[in-house]
């Protein structure tokens, strides 16, 4: 695929952060590293700004809930380097109770609205974000849908015969 | 833009007004709102709205087997549905590890690429009617109807098409099929010559069209853009020569670019990129000759549910059949994003698995509503009837922005 191995990206991002990045696999070839949200912005930074490397492109912002880990919430980049061909997964999980995690709209313009959509479904609060406002749902809910949580249905809704079906 | 008169501060005329520009409006094609602020016919600036159609498909991927997801990627961008239903397919395959026969992989191209067409159709003759040019629309739309005849022999349906299975097609093309396939190849190249004749050269289009919306290729690539509207720009970022899928890299086509990513710059990137669709297509039925013409799919009984008769007289197909239809086939607990170039740009699927019979966490990379992000501050300072076509030069689809 790219010019560049994971190899070598893996030990450049090692030589500059040392062990507040680290490595949880490489699934179907995409190298996915895990760090802190102290780390994140710098480590995006150093990914945009390498010459070498330059991940100039933001392909995507999306979050993730894991109920039951210690760290239950997450972020996930995908950043894409045109120049290298090479794409890279960084993903970053905070506590429960403390979601806060700088914006990458420093860095791009178009973690916008991707950041207002991961708010929106799983309550990530981006801080120092321009406008972090709920984007797909309803402003006044109340819940963060996407989380593990909350079912597909309302379960308490009374119209459907469920007794029929043994449900 | 043209010399439209510019009022000052000094000017009685400076008080604004509130423009609520949709949510359904004819000239917004989808529902989705922008509240502008309007000094004349100026726009101050803007505020978008979205989310009026929001189906929580991500949500309702996290309860379906894989195969029950590709209905719901119908919806995203409807009018290619079949790139957003191959794109998923693949992305189940790449997670099973499946082959493709090369045959499969040249039918999804030819599928693909007949949506891309259909899809540039309706946005570059679109643009046309907003300019007010109702000639070249009325004209085009039969082609696609063509193109969704096409759809009709492969799978039945026509917009939301729910095409192909993972592993494969669900049946082979017919005689009509490649009949109609070959007919549209030959007859459609024409057509665009005629419809380019209506509009590269007309002076009230290029007027109205060029240095409207331009933007530079460092804003597009910081504003995420791909797509059409990206290499308007001049930055020939193309998923299928990136990262070729489905045997792309088989094939010998050409990536247009734009100069200065204007409205202009985008019909006419979109224009030849149908004709480049249609040397795609010419050249997969070609290869399709030198392969099998029995095959349609790939040998995974795990995935691919086998002919009905055989369920009924045939024990494995049976286990098969039962296996697939209640979602008990076993995958890897894992992650991936599988890429494909969609009409209006990278659509992406990321997908986590936790082995069981749904994704874990399914997240849709849309086009659509990435590009769209920069409507409202491009818009500023620019003429209403300009932000019109430059909405529709930006091809937003409403299911691709809300999922």
């Amino acid at each position: 695929m790219g010019k560049i191995t994971n190899e070598e990206l893996l030990s450049k991002i090692h030589s500059k952060f040392g062990e507040q990045v680290f490595l949880t696999g490489e699934p179907f070839g995409l190298l996915t590293l895990e760090t802190g949200r102290e780390q994140i912005i710098d480590l995006l930074t150093f990914l945009k700004t390498d010459a070498a490397l330059q991940f100039i492109f933001l392909t995507d912002i999306t979050g993730i809930h894991y109920p039951g880990q210690e760290k239950p919430v997450g972020v996930i980049y995908h950043v894409h380097s045109l120049v290298n061909n090479t794409r890279i997964r960084v993903k970053v999980f905070m506590h429960e109770g403390d979601i806060n995690i700088p914006t990458a709209t420093v860095l791009w313009d178009g973690a916008n609205w991707m950041e207002r959509e991961t708010y929106d479904f799983f309550g990530i609060v981006f801080d120092g974000h321009p406008d972090l406002r709920r984007i797909l749902n309803v402003d006044d809910m109340t819940v963060f849908p996407m989380r593990k949580e909350y079912p597909l249905e309302d379960p308490n809704r009374v119209d459907k015969k469920d007794f029929y079906f043994g449900r | 833009m043209q010399n439209h008169p510019v009022y000052f501060d000094n000017d009685p005329q400076i008080e604004q007004s509130t423009l609520n520009l949709g949510p359904t409006h004819p000239a917004t094609h989808g529902v989705f709102q922008n509240v502008l602020q309007m000094d004349g016919e100026r726009i101050v600036s803007g505020v978008s709205t979205i989310g009026y159609i929001h189906r929580a498909f991500e949500k309702i991927a996290e309860h379906r087997p894989f195969y029950q997801i590709t209905p719901l990627t119908d919806r995203l961008n409807y009018c290619s549905s079949p790139i957003n239903n191959m794109g998923w397919h693949m992305t189940v395959e790449k997670l099973a590890g499946i082959q493709m026969p090369k045959r499969v992989d040249y039918l999804r191209v030819i599928v693909m690429e007949l949506a891309r067409i259909t899809d540039h159709i309706v946005c570059n003759a679109i643009l046309g009617v907003d300019t007010g040019a109702l000639t070249g629309f009325t004209y085009m739309m039969q082609w696609r109807e063509h193109v969704y005849e096409i759809y009709e022999e492969i799978c039945g349906s026509r917009l939301t098409t729910n095409i192909g299975r993972i592993g494969g097609f669900e049946r082979n093309f017919n005689t009509i099929a490649f009949d109609k396939i070959r007919k549209f190849v030959r007859d459609y190249p024409k057509v665009l010559k005629e419809f380019e004749s209506l509009f590269n050269r007309n002076r009230i289009f290029v007027d109205r069209t060029r240095g409207v919306a331009a933007v530079t290729a460092e804003t597009a690539l910081s504003y995420s853009w791909t797509g059409p509207i990206l290499r308007a720009t001049g930055v020939d970022y193309d998923v299928r020569a990136m990262e070729p899928y489905s045997s792309y890299e088989d094939f010998d086509f050409e990536i247009p670019v734009g100069d200065n990513g204007d409205v202009y710059s985008r019909f006419l990137v979109r224009n030849e990129e149908m004709k480049q669709s249609v040397r795609i297509i010419e050249q997969a039925l070609k290869k399709i000759e030198n392969e099998p013409s029995d095959i349609f799919h790939a040998e995974v009984p795990e995935f691919f549910l086998p002919p009905k008769e055989e369920v009924y007289n045939n024990m494995e197909a049976l286990i098969y059949h039962f296996k697939i239809v209640m979602g008990e086939v076993p995958v890897l607990p894992t992650e991936l994003y599988h890429a494909v170039e969609g009409a209006n740009g990278e659509l992406g699927f990321y997908m986590v698995t936790d082995g069981g019979r749904s994704p874990y966490r399914l997240h849709f990379r849309r086009p659509s509503f990435i590009n769209y992000q920069m409507y409202a501050p491009m818009s500023q300072g620019m003429l209403l009837s300009d932000a019109i076509i430059n909405m529709s030069s930006l091809n937003v689809i409403a299911g691709e922005l809300d999922a």
